[in-house]
């Protein structure tokens, strides 16, 4: 096996959580990236849809942006932005929503607005909610894909952009939010699935060369340990290949 | 019916200090050019909408344009941050920036209602985020099923300004590719604004495009390449490298103030 960095293990990880036949309603960057990986290795027919209102884009290189020309060039549809978050999302159509988070906390609420202060004097503005609060409202469930620090890790988020569990069982049930809400969070470090019980994130897999305490230290609340935590399998060659081979025409 | 004219005579005529304006296009389309021309006319007071604000809006705020912005989501697009807006918001440089925040989907629906003649539109949104404290979102409840659902208030822009790939002599416009909201912005506005790549003598249909009809558009201004670094699809491509180069540009006043004096 050749070796690999985590951000190539966090990208195949990300990718196996999609299987193919499904809808998945794409961020841009890293949720980008494992979702084109997903479909150049096991699962050629996902179905990519960006918020930019391109409907099964097949992408052959990484866009640097949700608008690149390369998605209109190869979408199966093209349709206005109202028409993408009325027609498709909010319905509940799109199985997956793929997205990343500046700052997440055990419920799974994700925070790209502000850091530190108060809104109207914040440390770090940070760019906004973009499509991410009705992707992580209406999709019927939600993949986070996001690099773990402690600072980016806590146990409350500054601010609520995208509504993850709330404070809770029975809150998106109250809120009236349709989709079942974040299923997993990938890292670079490994996975983490909310306990069905208390719908905290706890500490499912981990990736090769990766301990307990590792992640323990770079998780801002008291992490706890699924039963049956799983080894996940480092990247295969093909996987890598794929993944290397997108990068590289990226970069073109 | 829309008058073909020059860009300066354009932005002169279209835009006032103290206006609401909308330079809409989604990634696509984004009519740089026409914004350019609104920092050299020194217009002020500005309150600047836009979805994604994007590095065009960044400048504007930068040059001291903006009062006031509406938006979803202000990133510099597989970059990172936009500073001039961040410095406007943590540091209040060169002036304090009020803002009034949305989700894209609020801001899609926002435009819509304004173009419908609406004074507010419904959704699914916003619940449980710290979003809905706005002033623009409320709580409504369904009249037919009772379900508590969620009104923004409309938007209804003095101008909008957009970019497009060609229109005819008359000001009809044709627009492909990723269309955004530009169609909901220019209705919703009392005065639009369109640079074109080309002016033709007549437009050959696409059925894959938007027509903005001469009478829904006040102005066309041909401006070849008025959408760089974004881009015109089947004209241009995005210039993502000068999207990554603003990044250093943009991060110090110094470097911005030598790029604006570069504008004006």
């Amino acid at each position: 096996m050749s070796s690999y960095t985590s951000d190539e293990m966090m990208a195949v990880s990300a990718a196996r959580m999609l299987r193919d036949g499904t809808t998945c309603f794409v961020g841009i960057g890293l949720p980008s990236t494992a979702a084109n990986l997903a479909r150049a290795t096991h699962a050629p027919g996902l179905v990519l849809i960006y918020e930019s209102g391109t409907i099964g884009a097949k992408p052959g290189s990484l866009p640097l942006s949700i608008g690149d020309g390369i998605l209109a060039e190869t979408a199966d549809a093209v349709v206005s932005v109202p028409e993408i978050f009325n027609y498709w999302l909010q319905p509940g159509r799109i199985d997956v929503g793929f997205l990343g988070a500046a700052q997440i906390d055990k419920f799974g609420n994700i925070n790209t607005t502000v850091i530190g202060g108060d809104y109207g004097k914040p440390k770090v503005r940070l760019p906004g909610a973009g499509g991410a609060p009705e992707i992580a409202a209406s999709c019927r469930e939600v993949i986070v894909v996001v690099r773990q620090t402690k600072r980016s890790f806590v146990a409350q988020v500054d601010f609520v952009t995208s509504v993850g569990y709330g404070s809770g069982p029975g809150d998106r049930e109250r809120l009236g939010l349709t989709g079942a809400g974040p299923k997993k969070i990938i890292t670079d470090l490994g996975v983490m699935e909310p306990d069905p019980g208390t719908l905290e994130f706890t500490l499912t897999g981990v990736y090769p060369g990766v301990s307990v305490d590792d992640v323990r230290e770079r998780t801002g609340w008291d992490l706890a340990v699924a039963p049956g935590l799983s080894a996940v399998p480092a990247p295969s060659a093909a996987e890598l290949a794929a993944l290397r081979a997108l990068q590289t025409r990226s970069a073109e | 019916m829309a008058e073909i004219v020059s860009l300066a005579e354009a932005v002169r005529l279209a835009v006032r200090d103290g206006d609401a304006v909308a330079m809409e296009g989604f990634t696509h389309l984004i009519p740089f050019a026409a914004g350019h021309e609104v920092i050299r006319q020194g217009r002020r007071d500005l309150t600047l909408i836009r979805m994604t604000p994007d590095v065009i809006y960044d400048q504007l705020i930068g040059a001291g344009c903006a009062r006031k912005l509406i938006f979803s989501w202000g990133g510099n697009p597989g970059v990172g941050s936009l500073h001039r807006f961040r410095d406007a918001v943590e540091n209040g440089w060169p002036a304090p920036l009020e803002l009034e925040e949305h989700s894209h989907a609020g801001m899609a629906n926002r435009y819509v209602a304004g173009a419908s003649g609406l004074p507010f539109a419904v959704l699914r949104g916003y619940n449980g985020t710290g979003l809905a404290a706005s002033g623009s979102i409320r709580q409504i409840d369904c009249p037919f099923t009772g379900e508590t659902l969620t009104a923004v208030s409309a938007l209804r822009p003095d101008v909008a300004i957009i970019h497009a790939q060609r229109a005819d002599r008359l000001g009809n416009v044709q627009l492909w590719g990723i269309t955004g909201v530009q169609k909901e912005a220019v209705l919703s506005s009392e005065r639009a604004v369109v640079t074109v790549e080309e002016i033709v003598d007549s437009l050959a249909p696409r059925p894959d495009a938007v027509v903005l009809p001469a009478w829904t558009v006040t102005y066309v201004a041909h401006v070849p390449d008025g959408a760089h670094p974004s881009y015109a699809l089947g004209y241009s491509a995005r210039d993502n490298d000068s999207y990554a180069k603003w990044d250093r540009v943009s991060r110090d006043r110094e470097a911005f103030s030598e790029w604006l004096a570069g504008i004006l």
